[in-house]
């Protein structure tokens, strides 16, 4: 089947961003995944968070790997340049693509069967390096394209359609991203626009690797009774720690607010990302409380969401490279070449 | 056949790896070199840090041969583990130098050779301290014993000394005085200098002796290389190294201390090729060395590289295969995977250097082409190419040089166009046009591995994805006329006979149609330079009653690509192949060559 291009039908009267732009003007190709796909759904949420941040859609990178969920970077931003990798590897393209052009907002989509597997090396380092992207990881336990196998992130004693229930203990991303040191972790659910939005558009603003870990259930192979990533049981056990809203420099914070309940980081842009905690006792900048929380509420199957650690004071990796400012893909060539006289020169120690 | 004799003979060291005895053995050729004198080493050494044993092998041709001879006129043995293989490897007529600290009557049962014995620990021991100055004074010790016994001139030695040493001027005397040690005791106990020896020459002037790997890395500064990516393998670190030193010392904004480019140690090589891609797939100019296991684990992204047509140059430096192979041996066993790396139907630009020159000109070539292709390109070298100090004309830059950055489009270009199709080909030349993120949004378009068609959109359309492939194959087709040509080396007579090597077989190859013909056995020689096979490579086959192809491995890669990729006769093609590990020698390419027409002729 040939993939066509959604013509745009704009409403009369649509409301527009700074840029002038519609929503509609965020959209991309139509999703060819199941009806009720969770995936569909961050689909929406992105298109949505980059149209409140008035980032202009041609200026945007989106880069995944392989699966359903990377198949979504083309539903979105069909002026941005996209990238459909191989599997597990978009984070390597994606930290190339961006150390020769830093300018660009770089969104990486990938799901648990392409990180928490084959993908975990490449995420674990990107986390390292800190690169400056927002990496989504659409989260639903199962591998959707091969019909229905469990992925590394199944729950213990989750059942399957059909067949014996997973025996291997689950890859959790957000433990694993804490462990490594990525400097803005989140996790989210696909039927909670409101807190995916903020938090993806707290992600894109975060100067770093930010991670959301979006349960985002599979409505064809793993949604019945008896599995840990259905929408029923996400929202059943579904808890909310700290939910985090991206302030525009522009902005005011907000004016009064209960020392404990919300807190304002600065970002590197001159906004805020403003949390505000639903669990008054969570401190979302201290890495090592933020890990046994996360590690005793995986233990309570309480599936707990918002934005669990950040910490803005990292350098990302153009930082650490030392680079210019100015992108790499912008450096003219006379001022990459030496020149002849200094080529001349270095060889006198080959003499 | 050659040797020995005035300015042409072979000396060998044996050492252990990890004693300090390489800067020695490069003090002892560059002194050659200084001298005037052609020169060329080849490093055999063990994949181990310390205790192994390691040969370092110094050719002295006047007339410049740059490949091996494949005789030894003298050993120096300074490793008691391989005394035996030593002294069994000399030619007759050889010299062989030991340290007669401990004498050792067992060297003196080959009649044909004359045993020195210099008791070079015993003299170190008594003016030298520390234990592991005196290792490193016993290494000079014994330069300067072949200095004595083959006329080396000590006021050269000292020069070099001098340079090393610079910065630290109490060790210009201690060393200076370790060889004096070696030189007096030998002067004062043998007859010297011997027959074979060297005498100054002025053939040296205008060339640098410089590894593959340096002139490499050189080649990506000056293309414009922005962005590296490597995974740590040897033999190919030293050009990642050299790329690090030349960008720190030639790519800082003088005014703000910031990097002009990005290397990222990767933590695999299936990492250094995603990261590659990425940044040339966003405009920078992107390479990655490795060798044959960094190939067979970035296949995957080559193939994605090669469909969605994104510029990428592999540094691909081989060494002895397969599986881990012996690290530190080369050989050319990367031929048919760089031709056709990945699952599909692949096929590459592959460039094959034979020297230091070349390896820093086809560097630049490999992005230009890459560019202009759209295309990865692989850039075929080895451990000895790479990791040995070859004497080649000093490296020129053209100032005036332009990169050839292919067919990408601007704003202003996309302004003017009604729509961008990325893969559509407008010129009819099978090369499309790139637009880079960011340009503008008419120019976005979606990168993808699976199928697609001319416009960029997903397909599984038999006859879409059949057009975007034959335009692939006709573009990797087209490049023939654009790659290095093939350089033929004929014969003075007409010769029925024909010969063709890549690489690092150059020097060897070109030395025994050289001698073969001295010995009135004619044969034509051409060096192939680049796949696709340009269409002089045919026509040199079809002119040929018989043609002998080098190979450095076991499978004979180039002479099955070549029946491949060409409508060459089977029966026409003679191997010869060398897959020891050690670099090619003049006299094996001669004897398998020699007996095969001596036979043709009985028969």
């Amino acid at each position: 089947m040939t993939s066509f291009v959604k013509p745009k039908i704009r409403r009369t009267n649509e409301p527009l961003n700074e840029l002038g732009l519609a929503r509609a003007d965020y959209e991309g190709s139509m999703s060819t995944l199941c009806a009720g796909c969770g995936h569909d759904s961050v689909t929406a949420a992105i298109v949505r968070a980059f149209y409140e941040l008035s980032i202009p859609p041609h200026r945007a990178l989106k880069i995944s790997g392989i699966g359903c969920s990377s198949k979504t970077t083309s539903y979105f931003m069909n002026d941005s340049h996209g990238a459909n990798t191989v599997h597990g590897r978009m984070p390597s393209f994606a930290t190339g693509a961006l150390s020769a052009n830093n300018d660009l907002a770089t969104i990486g989509i990938s799901g648990d069967g392409d990180s928490p597997s084959i993908g975990l090396g490449q995420m674990a380092h990107a986390m390292r390096r800190n690169v400056n992207m927002l990496y989504m990881l659409e989260n639903n336990g199962v591998y959707g394209l091969t019909k229905g196998q469990f992925s590394a992130s199944a729950d213990l004693g989750s059942l399957p359609k059909k067949g014996d229930p997973n025996e291997f203990s689950p890859i959790d991303p957000v433990a694993f991203a804490l462990s490594v040191g990525a400097t803005f972790v989140a996790r989210s659910f696909s039927g909670d626009r409101k807190q995916l939005v903020s938090l993806i558009k707290a992600g894109l603003k975060h100067k770093g690797f930010a991670m959301i870990d979006v349960i985002s259930p599979c409505v064809s192979f793993n949604d019945h009774k008896g599995s840990t990533k259905s929408y029923a049981h996400t929202y059943e056990f579904y808890s909310q720690a700290v939910h985090a809203d991206y302030i525009a420099p522009s902005e005011e914070i907000v004016a009064a607010y209960d020392e404990g309940e919300v807190m304002p980081v600065e970002l590197h842009d001159g906004g805020y990302i403003q949390l505000r905690k639903i669990d008054a006792t969570y401190d979302p900048t201290d890495r090592g409380a933020a890990f046994s929380r996360v590690m005793e509420s995986d233990s309570a199957k309480e599936i707990l969401t918002g934005l669990l650690y950040i910490d803005e004071s990292q350098p990302d990796l153009h930082e650490t490279q030392n680079m210019e400012a100015r992108p790499l893909n912008q450096i003219p060539y006379t001022e990459l070449n030496p020149g002849a006289e200094k080529l001349r020169a270095l060889q006198a120690e080959f003499r | 056949m050659s040797g020995p004799g005035l300015n042409d003979f072979v000396i060998k060291i044996g050492t252990v790896n990890g004693t300090g005895s390489a800067s020695a053995n490069g003090l002892l050729m560059k002194s050659i070199f200084r001298m005037g004198i052609p020169v060329v080493g080849k490093n055999v050494f063990p994949s181990n840090i310390q205790g192994l044993p390691t040969w370092y092998e110094i050719r002295v041709s006047g007339d410049g041969h740059a490949g091996r001879s494949g005789e030894v006129h003298m050993m120096v043995a300074m490793n008691q583990a391989t005394y035996d293989q030593d002294l069994a490897e000399l030619a007759t007529g050889g010299v062989l130098v030991y340290d007669s600290t401990w004498p050792r009557p067992q060297l003196e049962n080959r009649p044909d050779v004359t045993v020195i014995g210099v008791p070079l620990m015993q003299m170190c021991n008594e003016v030298v301290k520390a234990a592991r100055s005196r290792i490193l004074m016993k290494n000079m010790a014994y330069v300067g014993a072949v200095a004595a016994l083959v006329d080396i001139d000590l006021a050269v030695i000292r020069g070099l000394i001098e340079e090393t040493f610079a910065a630290k001027a109490k060790l210009i005397d201690s060393n200076m005085e370790a060889v004096k040690l070696g030189y007096d005791y030998v002067k004062a106990n043998y007859e010297c200098p011997l027959p074979f020896r060297v005498s100054a020459l002025d053939k040296t002037k205008g060339k640098v002796m410089i590894d593959g790997n340096t002139a490499a890395s050189l080649g990506c500064v000056y293309a414009g290389a922005t962005f590296g990516a490597w995974y740590p393998i040897t033999p190919s670190t030293s050009l990642m190294d050299g790329f690090v030193k030349y960008c720190k010392k030639l790519r800082v904004n003088d005014e703000n201390g910031k990097n002009k480019f990005c290397i990222i140690q990767a933590e695999d090589e299936l990492a250094a090729a995603g990261l590659i891609i990425g940044a040339a797939w966003n405009g920078a100019r992107a390479f990655t060395p490795t060798s044959g296991p960094g190939i067979s684990l970035m296949s995957e992204w080559i193939g994605f590289a090669y469909y969605t047509e994104i510029p990428v140059v592999f540094f691909d430096i081989q060494r002895t295969g397969p599986s881990t192979g012996m690290p530190t041996r080369t050989q050319q066993c990367d031929i048919q995977t760089t031709a056709y790396a990945s699952h599909g139907d692949t096929k590459h630009i592959v460039l094959y250097p034979n020297d230091p020159h070349e390896c820093f000109d086809f560097a630049v070539r490999s992005f230009d082409l890459a560019e202009r292709f759209q295309t990865p390109v692989f850039f075929l070298s080895d451990i000895d190419l790479g990791m040995n100090d070859w004497m080649v004309d000093e490296l020129t830059w053209d100032d005036s040089y332009v990169p050839d950055r292919g067919k990408v489009v601007t704003k202003e270009d996309l302004d003017k166009m009604e729509s961008f199709s990325r893969y559509l080909d407008v010129d009819g030349d099978h090369i499309p046009y790139r637009s880079l993120p960011g340009t503008d949004p008419k120019g976005a378009y979606f990168l993808r591995g699976s199928g697609h068609n001319k416009h960029a959109r997903y397909t599984e359309l038999g006859h879409e994805y059949q057009e975007v492939v034959d335009r692939l194959l006709a573009k990797w087709a087209s490049a023939k006329t654009a790659v290095p040509a093939p350089i033929v080396h004929k014969a003075a007579k007409q010769a029925r006979h024909g010969m063709i090597a890549i690489g690092t077989s150059d020097a060897a190859a070109q030395e025994a149609r050289m001698r073969l013909e001295a010995d009135g056995m004619p044969v034509d020689y051409m060096r192939i330079r680049a796949f696709p096979f340009t269409d002089e490579v045919e026509a040199f086959m079809a002119e040929h009653e018989e043609v002998f192809i080098i190979d450095q491995n076991r499978d004979a890669q180039l002479l099955n690509l070549l029946l491949t990729e060409t409508s060459v006769a089977r029966e026409k093609l003679i191997p010869v192949l060398h897959y020891s590990g050690e670099p090619l020698n003049y006299r094996f390419v001669y004897d398998q060559v020699m007996k095969r027409i001596k036979l043709r002729k009985i028969a």
